[in-house]
């Protein structure tokens, strides 16, 4: 049967979304997302450096790729609108990853100012997909006000520290009536794939792949871990034990003596 | 003409249209996006909008991010 992910109207196949940021370069874009099939994608706005000739990153992210246009960069709610109506202005969808994050040390969302902008957003026609830190009363909230999905950090971005604020994502995913898609601290493909086997909808993971020797390779280990514990998670008993329960049985030993 | 272009200020000998502009730093109209004092522009109504004094022009693209 098959599992499909419903987004914001568009049917997901591919529940590894990848970010296109910190690669050595723009084909290494292109040739990542072509070889994991990638159907989400992020990408920034920015100025454009005009001192410099580099090609659009456009023209490295296949055409049936779903654009995620981040808002990093924006400080407060209204510097994430501003950059959000840029996106839309773009003709590239309106798909919004809603990014607010005023702390340059640990990248960590202001989630106050996050949930201001969300609404607006919302309201606005926008699919708005907001980075969070995990908190169950701010998730609810955003999906309340419209948010097609909620997404919490794993550990900070860039840091690969995996996925240290798991217990509040379980929490969220038992208790948001919303995909959970987690995104950020994703450093090692077991950190993806247990994201998937807790029942998050997708994880979203760039650094890991940017960064890694070959990235093509990396994505198709985060790939089949991804696909792994989406296999887990359906047919898991999810039960464990205090203690031991044996394997084998517990009859016809092979004993010298009683 | 005094005017600023992503935060830095240039001098324009006239007045021309955000269109040729574009077409004067060697870009894509469509692959930007065009802010003018703060309001979004459309491709369409690039031709037609005339630089004044003083005009804060943004010219955004997209780049890798995660």
């Amino acid at each position: 049967m098959a599992d499909y992910l419903f987004l914001a109207g568009k049917k997901i196949t591919n529940r590894l979304f990848i970010g296109t940021g910190k690669f050595p370069n723009q084909l290494m874009v292109k040739k990542v997302l072509e070889k994991s099939r990638a159907e989400v994608v992020t990408v920034a706005l920015r100025r454009v450096d005009l001192t410099s000739k580099e090609d659009n990153i456009l023209d490295y992210i296949p055409k049936d790729c779903h654009l995620m246009i981040n808002t990093s960069g924006a400080r407060d709610a209204s510097e994430a609108v501003r950059i959000a109506r840029l996106a839309k202005a773009s003709g590239c969808g309106n798909w919004i990853k809603l990014e607010v994050i005023a702390d340059n040390k640990y990248l960590l969302p202001d989630n106050l100012e996050t949930l201001k902008a969300a609404e607006k957003l919302a309201q606005e026609g926008f699919a708005v997909f907001p980075y969070i830190s995990p908190d169950l009363s701010l998730a609810k909230r955003l999906v309340k006000a419209g948010c097609a999905a909620v997404m919490p950090l794993g550990s900070s971005i860039g840091s690969k520290r995996g996925i240290k604020t798991a217990e509040l994502i379980k929490i969220m995913i038992q208790e948001v009536p919303s995909p959970i898609i987690v995104d950020a601290g994703i450093g090692w493909p077991s950190d993806a794939s247990y994201c998937m086997e807790i029942g998050c909808a997708a994880v979203l993971v760039n650094t890991a792949i940017a960064t890694a020797k070959n990235p093509i390779e990396m994505a198709k280990a985060f790939s089949l871990a991804v696909q792994a514990g989406r296999l887990a998670y359906f047919n898991s008993t999810k039960s464990s034990a205090e203690f031991a329960s044996a394997s084998s049985p517990l009859t016809g030993f092979l004993r010298t003596k009683a | 003409m005094r005017i600023k272009i992503n935060g830095k200020e240039e001098i324009l000998d006239k007045s021309i249209s955000l269109q040729q502009l574009l077409v004067k730093k060697g870009l894509d109209k469509k692959r930007v996006v065009i802010e003018l004092d703060l309001k979004i522009i459309p491709e369409q109504d690039l031709a037609n909008t005339l630089i004044q004094e003083d005009d804060s022009i943004e010219i955004i693209n997209f780049v890798g991010g995660g």
